[in-house]
């Protein structure tokens, strides 16, 4: 009983901020103080804002490039720790997970100013791109691990060269986990905001840095809005990414 | 004619770290020939298989097709094919795109293909299935479809590893008529693994007898059964008694073994030649031992004489004889199995069949019987 009563309080205080966020954008009223009456046109003032508009654009184009190229490079990786009894590459593969994002942050500031390389769309893809590519890794490995080892080799025997087998066989039956440490990936780069916030320069901000500068002013129903799009946005990809691989989502 | 061997495999090794899975293995498979890999789990069978297969390379060792070396061929070029243990079929294609795998891998042209397949289908008689994704079948079904799928482009050999295992008792009975009928149709040389003893008789031309990744007998079925060269063979194939003692006498092919605790038996037609002192050990099926009521008085029995052979052991000529008390005893319905206690506390098992009308068990635990057996029964190894 106890137990129960404390989980609902959890959850409570874990959902309800986000159930008043997205009630309050849809409050007729410049105040998130009390309910007026409802309205789409918080919705619609985000469609004319120029800055709002830039960031979501920015946003899209660095999730798309970065999850495209972890996913990639993702596979890779994970098709590697499987067939390899490698130890360092997992390190690798995996430490940006558990690393500390503000570590991850700055490490990559430095890392670019070292280099000489100006802060923009380019470094906040590079830096997606590198704390994507283990969730991908992982996403990939688990469902090799869950292949049966011998529809590889019953190709092979059947007539299947090396790249045939891996076109024809593996690489159909890794797409569920291909897929779904892409949309992962893709969720985790538009979600950012420690990592991209380091790594951003004029004219790259994306939608969570563009709604933490709105925010220092006020938080108004604009930012409830745009924050209640994210929100969807992300569920609907973690559901498909979820659907795709059970596997990936117990593991974490 | 001189009759080619189609495989040929010489001096085989494997070692995985210190663990020495196939021993300088050799055996020699003719065309046409339905070959049976037979040993318990772990002995190296499936092993060897996926050496023959190309999936595995020997450290050691070379195997010929048609007197070619294919060690160092990749398995998409060699001409044969295997069935997995769980069938090993493509989950995201459908029956007819799993079947039509290995010709599209070959090059053939689509209507080829296409006809083909369904050849195939009517072959296996499930030309229904063709649309269907191989989740939906049944065990059988499945292994009909893998069959069909390594047979559409007519290898020299099929290796098969254990596929019956997976199947029920019915469903592996009915298969394995289904197995043999299909080699002898389509005439490809099978080699077939299985730990099942009665499964490799049932089906083999010959069968291979593994032990600790060594072959221990190459032989017909039959041949296994009668003569098994050595303890571990008697033992594998079938139910064996195995009684130990050594050589005292030999004459022409009639040697006289002194077995432990038991006394002198005569065992002709022995095809063995020891030496006179040598360890070696009498194997006897219980099918070949007689048994029957005690009698000390001869003819003194009871009315049951009369009625079956069972009831008492009549002296014949050259035939062992003991005495022991039924120990225990399993009714089989067609066939008792007694376990009879001998004066050294061997237990001999031996087998009585119930055909008589109406009677069941002969004996009871506890009874004395007489056993006895004919010098031409048994058969000698090694120890
Ligand atoms: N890849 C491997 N690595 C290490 N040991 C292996 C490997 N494959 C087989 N073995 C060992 O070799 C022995 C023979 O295996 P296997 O050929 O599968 O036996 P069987 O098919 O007769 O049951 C077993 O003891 C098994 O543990
Ligand atoms: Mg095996």
């Amino acid at each position: 009983m106890f137990l129960w009563l404390s989980a609902a309080l959890v959850y409570c205080f874990l959902y309800v901020p986000l159930v008043i966020v997205v009630l309050f954008s849809f409050n007729d009223s410049r105040l998130n103080a009390e309910w007026v009456g409802f309205t789409w046109k918080w919705y619609g003032k985000l469609l004319h804002n120029r800055e709002m508009l830039a960031a979501a654009m920015n946003s899209l184009v660095i999730a798309t490039v970065s999850a495209g190229a972890a996913t990639l490079l993702g596979t890779l990786a994970g098709i590697a720790m499987h067939h390899y009894r490698l130890r360092l590459l997992p390190l690798l593969v995996l430490a940006p997970i558990a690393m500390p994002e503000i570590l991850m942050g700055v490490s990559l500031l430095v890392l670019f100013i070292m280099v000489n390389m100006t802060l923009g769309l380019v470094s906040v893809m590079l830096a997606h791109i590198t704390f994507s590519i283990g969730f991908v890794a992982l996403s990939v490995q688990a469902r090799i691990s869950s292949m049966d080892p011998a529809l590889v080799e019953a190709a092979r025997d059947l007539g299947a060269s090396p790249w045939r087998c891996f076109r024809e066989i593996t690489l159909p039956l890794l797409m569920p986990g291909i897929l779904a440490g892409g949309l992962m990936a893709f969720t985790l780069s538009i979600d950012d905001f420690v990592i991209t916030f380091f790594t951003a320069g004029v004219g790259s901000s994306t939608l969570p840095l563009q709604i933490y500068s709105m925010v220092k002013i006020a938080v108004t129903p604009e930012v409830n809005a745009v924050s209640t799009l994210l929100m969807l946005l992300t569920l609907v990809v973690i559901t498909v990414a979820s659907r795709l691989s059970p596997t990936l989502f117990r593991a974490q | 004619m001189e009759i080619l061997d189609l495989l040929e495999i010489v001096d085989v090794s494997r070692r995985f770290d210190a663990f020495l899975a196939l021993d300088r293995v050799s055996l020699q498979i003719e065309a046409g020939e339905f070959f049976t890999l037979l040993g318990p789990s772990g002995c190296g069978k499936t092993t060897l298989l996926r050496l023959i297969a190309g999936f595995d390379q020997a450290d050691g060792g070379d195997i010929l097709l048609d007197g070619k070396s294919i060690i160092a061929t990749p398995p998409e070029y060699r001409p044969l094919h295997t069935i997995f243990q769980n069938y090993a079929l493509f989950p995201h294609m459908t029956v007819a795109e799993n079947i039509a795998f290995p010709l599209r891998m070959a090059g053939c042209a689509k209507k080829e293909i296409q006809s083909r397949v369904g050849e195939a289908l009517e072959n296996v008689r499930l030309p229904d299935k063709a649309g269907k994704y191989p989740d939906s079948l049944s065990g059988g079904q499945k292994q009909r479809i893998a069959i069909a799928r390594a047979l559409v482009n007519r290898p020299r050999l099929l290796l098969l590893d254990e596929p019956l295992s997976a199947l029920d008792a019915k469903l592996s009975e009915q298969m394995q008529l289904e197995l043999i009928n299909l080699q002898k149709d389509i005439g490809i040389t099978f080699i077939y693994v299985t730990h099942d003893q009665s499964e490799a008789l049932a089906l083999s031309h010959r069968i291979a007898v593994m032990d600790h990744g060594r072959i221990a007998q190459v032989d017909a079925p039959s041949r296994l059964y009668g003569y098994p060269n050595s303890r571990f063979v008697a033992d594998f194939i079938g139910k064996c008694n195995v009684l130990a003692g050594h050589v005292r006498e030999q004459q022409g092919d009639c040697v006289t073994v002194e077995l432990d605790g038991l006394g002198p038996v005569h065992v002709c037609r022995s095809e063995t030649n020891f030496g006179v002192g040598s360890r070696c050990a009498l194997t006897l099926r219980p099918e070949k031992i007689r048994i029957g009521r005690f009698s000390s008085i001869p003819g003194a029995s009871d009315t049951m004489t009369s009625m079956s052979v069972a009831d008492t052991v009549s002296p014949l000529g050259d035939e062992s004889h003991f005495t022991g008390y039924v120990h225990d005893l399993l009714y089989l319905g067609d066939v008792t199995v007694y376990n009879v206690t001998l004066s050294n506390g061997i237990l001999l098992e031996t087998l009585l069949a119930n055909s008589a009308s109406g009677r069941t068990n002969f004996f009871e635990v506890g009874d004395r019987v007489e056993v006895a057996w004919s010098c031409d029964a048994g058969h000698l190894v090694l120890d």
